[in-house]
């Protein structure tokens, strides 16, 4: 009977609103109350002192590359990327190859979970037939298949009367949709957000407005069919307070925003560096305020890292060329940390809300929660621990990171996964 | 100050004084241009390679006679045939040229910031010949140069540049330069192709054509391509020409001395009627000459020489 006792933390949990001094105790793989005397004689100790004890980490929005681009990633490196940064579970996009549009391929993820995972993956399926956005993929089967979500990821439904069908259908079986709000039309062959910078730099801007729209369209459908639509990495003012007024009237739209729209602005673009480059892109420092703000009352929901790996030589390209996306699992809890408790003065336990309970509840996971009883999923970390994080000596695949050979300050200690500590002190436990 | 940049990225960044540098190198370099011995030795067991990704004809040839006229030997990239259109990387193409012992490389790219990403690569000197709708530096400085030819110092002069913006490079090295050198500058064009981001890089930007070219001292016209009305920026060629092409009683609204600039290649009748591209305000011609004179001087340049070497090195 495995029995894990974790002492002498500062025990932030917002699923309890407990956040103090105190031990966590583990039977089996999950939360107890206490253990009784003669079991903490037999328990695994692990001295706490010092870290801060949290739910594990949940993100909704990762890219683990398989099947099919598994030199970028695979649920086996992505997953250690996850513990490396307290996460303890992520939600994975159906962008593969092939995409996962069907239950074979869902069957062969849940393959590779079974096999490969360190911390727990639960994958999404797509909304239409290979992101195509022209018929909806098997939405049932894929739900039989165990996918949390549906979303067709970078290729957003640009039909709405496809997306309207995919709303209904999916609301049957009580399946919430993912979406990557961006008109297409208004962003053909764009790589930056549209403004000022992208003029001076000669880049084809990404309109706020594209994203604005979709938002506003996915509240209206939602509003008319009464479906859960989710709008992954909001970045822009006007898209927050779209949200912020369908919030108001009681619409099912909840929303993400990223640590790294959360931390940087297209000005960081002035030197084309592909490591800033990402979809939808960096903004403007308004846009960037008003996301803070979102996350400060609500409206947005949640933290997601939208964790996208691309292998050295493919980022090593043309600014135009390059693919989209940066790493974020291994540098979520630092960035966010910096930006939100140190620069914003959100409070710690805020931060793990956003963090944990919020991503948990809103897809309805048994996660994000250190109740007795709940999973023993739990991250300890130093808030104030300083480290320069090298993208080289990750366990990601992959190595596009912004914050690659900078000082980070948080730092995770212990990931630990059904009551199983999966990292400890730098280093994956087993491997 | 010594000229000491190996790189040409941008007119961005470099400094007023180094605009100077150029065009007073350029200066002396055109006198030679009209010698029957046109060559001087400076760069003699130089090799320059032109790797042009994307079409070009006249900075191209002005690039190569620059190269020719300073010595130095020229190789052609020919994208059509390398192996680009086999997928090699830019990367790769760059390095292999390098390790080719080419000792100076310009480049012409689609994509904007290329020639920044190869200067991080490459230890011989870049020369950016237009990149994406960044910027074209020399054409910025040959234009420049041109203005200076007629009107002297640039300060307080009122330019017009009339147009494409948004996707012109030439442009921006022109904004760029001449806002250095204290020029009063204005966009015009349609709202769709001048947006009003431009101001600030310290412009101004209007869509009124006949308030902009009111007592405008130089209107330097940019091509209007046809792509951009298929993007739907404006409704059609002859609504453009109609709105904002330039002709005979557009130009009388000019102040009497101004000059009429286009980098070339002009679409006839489109931007700007036939008559006042061959008239007598239209420098279109010189600029292509005195674009020969200022790449010899970016070339020098870049290549280690110092400004005021360049009297002995012309003797």
């Amino acid at each position: 009977m495995p029995l894990l006792w974790i002492r002498h933390a500062r025990v932030i949990d917002p699923a309890t609103g407990r956040d103090a001094e105190g031990d966590l105790f583990v039977r089996d793989g999950r939360m107890v109350a206490s253990l009784a005397p003669a079991e903490r004689k037999r328990a695994r100790q692990i001295d706490a002192r010092g870290l801060v004890a949290a739910p594990g980490l949940v993100d909704l929005h990762v890219h683990f590359r398989e099947p099919g681009q598994t030199r970028k990633e695979t649920i086996g490196s992505g997953t250690r990327a996850a513990a490396v940064g307290g996460f303890t579970t992520v939600v994975c996009m159906p962008n593969t190859t092939p995409p996962a549009d069907n239950a074979g391929t869902i069957q062969f993820i849940h393959d590779a979970i079974r096999r490969d995972a360190v911390v727990k993956v639960l994958p999404t399926g797509c909304i239409t037939l290979g992101q195509k956005g022209e018929a909806l993929a098997p939405i049932g089967s894929l739900k039989r298949a165990g996918v949390v979500a549906i979303t067709d990821d970078g290729d957003c439904v640009q039909s709405n009367e496809l997306m309207r069908r995919a709303l209904e259908y999916a609301k049957m079986f009580d399946l919430p949709i993912m979406d990557h709000c961006q008109d297409r039309s208004m962003t053909v062959g764009s790589v930056m957000n549209e403004g000022v910078i992208s003029t001076r730099l000669g880049l084809r801007g990404w309109p706020h407005a594209a994203e604005d729209l979709i938002v506003a369209r996915n509240v209206i459908l939602s509003s008319y069919t009464g479906a859960h639509i989710h709008l992954q990495h909001l970045t822009s003012k006007a898209s927050v307070e779209i949200v912020r007024r369908a919030k108001a009237d009681g619409i099912r739209i909840t929303a993400e925003a990223t640590p790294h729209h959360l931390a940087l602005t297209e000005d960081a673009l002035g030197t084309y560096d592909t490591h800033f480059k990402m979809n939808p892109p960096l903004r403007t420092e308004a846009d960037r305020q008003a996301l803070v703000a979102g996350l400060r009352d609500g409206t947005i929901d949640c933290i997601a890292t939208d964790h996208a790996p691309h292998t050295p030589d493919e980022k090593d390209r043309e600014f135009d060329h390059a693919p989209n996306g940066i790493l974020g699992l291994e540098t979520a809890l630092p960035v966010v940390l910096g930006v939100l408790m140190r620069r914003h003065r959100f409070t710690l336990a805020r931060v793990v809300d956003l963090m944990t309970r919020r991503p948990a509840t809103l897809l309805g996971l048994e996660a994000g929660s250190l109740a007795p009883g709940a999973p023993a999923d739990i991250c300890l970390f130093d808030p104030e621990e300083s480290w320069r994080y090298e993208a080289k000596s990750g366990a990601s695949k992959s190595r596009n990171s912004p914050w690659d050979g900078q000082m980070l300050q948080g730092r995770v200690a212990f990931t630990i996964v059904d009551g199983r500590t999966v990292f400890r002190r730098g280093h994956i436990v087993g491997d | 100050m010594p000229w000491n940049r190996k790189h040409l990225l941008t007119i961005e960044e470099l400094s007023l004084e180094e605009i100077a540098q150029i065009h007073a190198t350029a200066a002396a370099f055109k006198k030679i241009l009209g010698r029957s011995v046109k060559k001087v030795p400076v760069l003699r067991g130089k090799t320059i390679v032109n790797l042009f990704l994307e079409p070009s004809t006249r900075t191209r040839m002005a690039f190569d006679m620059a190269a020719k006229r300073l010595s130095a030997d020229v190789i052609a990239f020919d994208a059509a045939s390398s192996s680009t259109t086999k997928g090699e990387t830019l990367r790769d193409t760059a390095q292999n040229i390098q390790a080719l012992n080419a000792d100076m490389i310009v480049i012409r790219h689609a994509a904007s910031g290329s020639p920044l990403y190869l200067s991080k690569i490459l230890t011989i000197p870049v020369i950016n010949a237009g990149d994406g709708a960044h910027e074209h530096p020399t054409q910025g400085l040959l234009d420049t140069f041109t203005m200076q030819e007629h009107l002297g110092s640039l300060r307080g002069r009122k330019v017009v540049i009339l147009g494409d913006i948004l996707f012109s490079r030439v442009a921006r090295s022109n904004i760029h330069a001449l806002v250095k050198m204290g020029a009063a500058v204005t966009l015009v064009g349609p709202s769709t192709l001048v947006p009003g981001w431009f101001t600030a890089m310290g412009v101004a930007v209007s869509h009124d054509l006949k308030s902009a070219l009111a007592d405008a001292e130089v209107v330097m016209l940019l091509r209007i391509q046809h792509e951009r009305q298929r993007e739907s920026h404006f409704p059609s060629i002859g609504e453009y020409t109609s709105m904002f092409g330039l002709n005979q009683a557009r130009a009388s609204w000019l102040n009497p001395r101004a000059i009429i600039m286009h980098p070339g290649p002009i679409n006839r009748g489109v931007e700007i009627d036939s008559d006042l591209a061959d008239g007598a305000r239209s420098v279109i011609l010189e600029q292509v000459t005195n674009g020969i004179a200022v790449r010899m001087a970016v070339l020098y340049l870049c290549a280690g020489y110092q400004p005021e070497q360049v009297i002995a090195s012309t003797r």
